[in-house]
């Protein structure tokens, strides 16, 4: 498995397969094939989407470390930028097509609706990490620091998780929510598990030193 | 003399023309691009009109009507929009839900309860229903309180029709009507989203005006199922969700009566819920509406009328009232 992982053709056919919710949705849009309200449909396939990559995202490290394919680690960059954009297109298909553009509308429109103002947080919180993602931002952070910056990913997929529970709850539709909700729960739970975890080995480790 | 330098049309060489057939072949290939760039979503499209194809409904015809407002001119949302974006939480809350359920309902027999303060209060079949006045067909706009809206061909006649026929007592003041509640047939009805059954009302006088229609067909056909089939309310100057579908019961009454959305969410829907660009639902703006089947993907939203471009018709009967009060 790490083989096919670190294959050359590894990293591109995850990338063409991470484009083709996009080009489905494109493809959609022009074939005028996404039902009766097709803006709607575009915006929430979009959001559908980034809640995906996030996860999938969250997904590769707990993956790594179950399974020991380290050629996972690979993809986290990769996905992450995916995530990033899937959320930049859906906020400008919502500014665009439900908004027109109209700035101060859009404003107004964050500040009144609850769930809008929770889902743009967790997109804003996402500039920063999509901006030091590359080499040369890392070194000149520090690991450390980096990867401090980058745990803002678990208040985001958190944030995200609201934005969709606060867009479903008003129809009691809350299935899927509760799918992605325990995904992240496994997903988190196994880091924070792990850090109590690993605090504990500490102490036992500094115990048996004294003795 | 002088010959003009311009010699016309100089025919090319006959082995030049491209050949009939070769060229018809080059479109029937641009066909099979465009087909397969539409791909798998175009097929399930086909698949899709073909099973709303074959549970198409008896036709019931209606003349046009004269009552004022009725016939806007404005472009029909096309069938196929109308019959698969609905809300008819009794048959799932998603908009494509009651078009893929609703084929459970069971439309006959079925009959209306009319009572309460009438002098004439009794059991109407609905084939005495679909009698009891001439059939019209309204062109309304509806505008549904999420910010989407339709125009749709309606075929129906007058609420008041049906109310003078039973004869309103002195202190019959509102008129509550209750929808079907079926368990065996509304899969919807497990979830608590609304107390069911699902049920709506309007001011004696609202219920009257001759825009207020009792709807039993669109687009010439008898209404498909997901519409609110057999018969519903439409009340066009009002958020959709006041039209309420598959009437089973109307009552009249002295008192303003509980509406399912009041019950569910008063500090959001108010009993009246007349449309209007100014107030706003707490939770987002109404200022403007997405007309379905309108354009494409990028055509921009349009603003909302006040009661829904029916002032001129209704704006009297509110002469008074504090709209951002009584909401």
């Amino acid at each position: 498995m790490n083989g096919a992982l670190l294959h050359p053709a590894a990293k591109p056919t995850l990338f063409a397969l991470a484009l083709l919710p996009l080009a489905q949705l494109v493809v959609g849009a022009f074939a005028n094939t996404l039902g009766p309200n097709p803006a709607e449909a575009l915006i929430r396939g979009l959001g559908d989407w980034t809640l995906r990559m996030l996860c999938l995202t969250l997904t590769v490290t707990p993956l790594r470390h179950w399974t020991g394919w380290n050629g996972l680690a690979r993809f986290r960059r990769m996905l992450g930028l995916f995530t990033f954009s899937y959320v930049v297109l859906h906020f400008l298909a919502y500014a665009w097509l439900d908004m027109g553009f109209g700035w101060n509308e859009i404003m107004r429109d964050i500040a009144m609706r609850p769930f809008v103002l929770v889902g743009t947080t967790a997109a804003l919180l996402m500039l920063p990490l999509a901006a030091t993602s590359w080499n040369r931002a890392i070194r000149w952070l520090g690991a450390s620091r980096w990867q401090q910056l980058h745990r803002a990913i678990y208040a985001i997929v958190l944030l995200g998780l609201l934005h969709f529970f606060w867009m479903r709850a008003s129809k009691n539709t809350l299935g899927e929510v509760a799918i992605y909700a325990s995904v992240v729960a496994v997903l988190l739970g196994w880091r924070v598990w792990r850090a109590l975890g690993s605090r504990y080995f500490m102490k036992l480790g500094n115990h048996s030193a004294r003795g | 003399m002088l010959l003009p330098k311009d010699k016309g049309f100089v025919h090319p060489n006959a082995s030049e023309i491209t050949p009939q057939t070769a060229f018809e072949n080059r479109r029937e290939w641009l066909l099979r691009i465009a087909a397969g760039v539409a791909g798998a979503s175009a097929v399930a499209t086909t698949l899709h009109a073909q099973t709303v194809a074959a549970a198409k409904p008896a036709p019931l015809p209606g003349a046009r009507s004269t009552v004022s407002g009725a016939v806007t001119m404005e472009k029909q949302t096309p069938l196929q929009d109308v019959t698969t974006y609905n809300n008819y939480y009794e048959f799932g809350t998603d908009k494509s839900d009651p078009a893929r359920n609703a084929h459970t309902l069971k439309t006959r027999p079925w009959t209306v309860t009319v009572e309460g303060e009438v002098q004439k209060p009794g059991v109407f079949g609905i084939d005495e229903l679909l009698k009891l006045g001439a059939m019209e067909e309204r062109v309304y706009r509806l505008r549904c309180v999420e910010g989407w809206s339709m125009v749709v061909p309606w075929v129906g006649y007058s609420l008041s029709e049906l109310i003078r026929r039973v004869e309103p007592t002195g202190s019959a003041k509102f008129v509550q009507f209750v929808t079907l509640a079926d368990r065996a047939q509304m899969p919807g009805l497990r979830s608590s989203v609304l107390e069911w059954p699902y049920v709506e009302g309007l001011r004696l006088d609202e219920a009257m005006h001759p825009l207020t229609l009792l709807a039993f067909g669109l687009y010439g056909q008898m209404l498909p199922n997901q519409n609110g089939a057999p018969l519903r309310l439409v009340v066009p100057w009002k958020y959709g969700f006041k039209s309420a579908k598959s009437l089973v019961k109307i009552r009249f009454v002295d008192k303003q009566p509980r509406t399912s959305w009041e019950v569910a969410a008063p500090q959001e829907y108010g009993f009246y819920s007349n449309v209007n660009p100014s107030v706003d639902h707490p939770r987002w703006s109404q200022a403007t509406e997405r007309r379905i089947g309108e354009g494409d993907l990028f055509t921009k939203k349009r603003p909302t009328l006040m009661f829904n471009g029916y002032e001129a018709q209704v704006g009297s009967m509110y002469a008074g009232l504090d709209l951002k009060k009584f909401y």
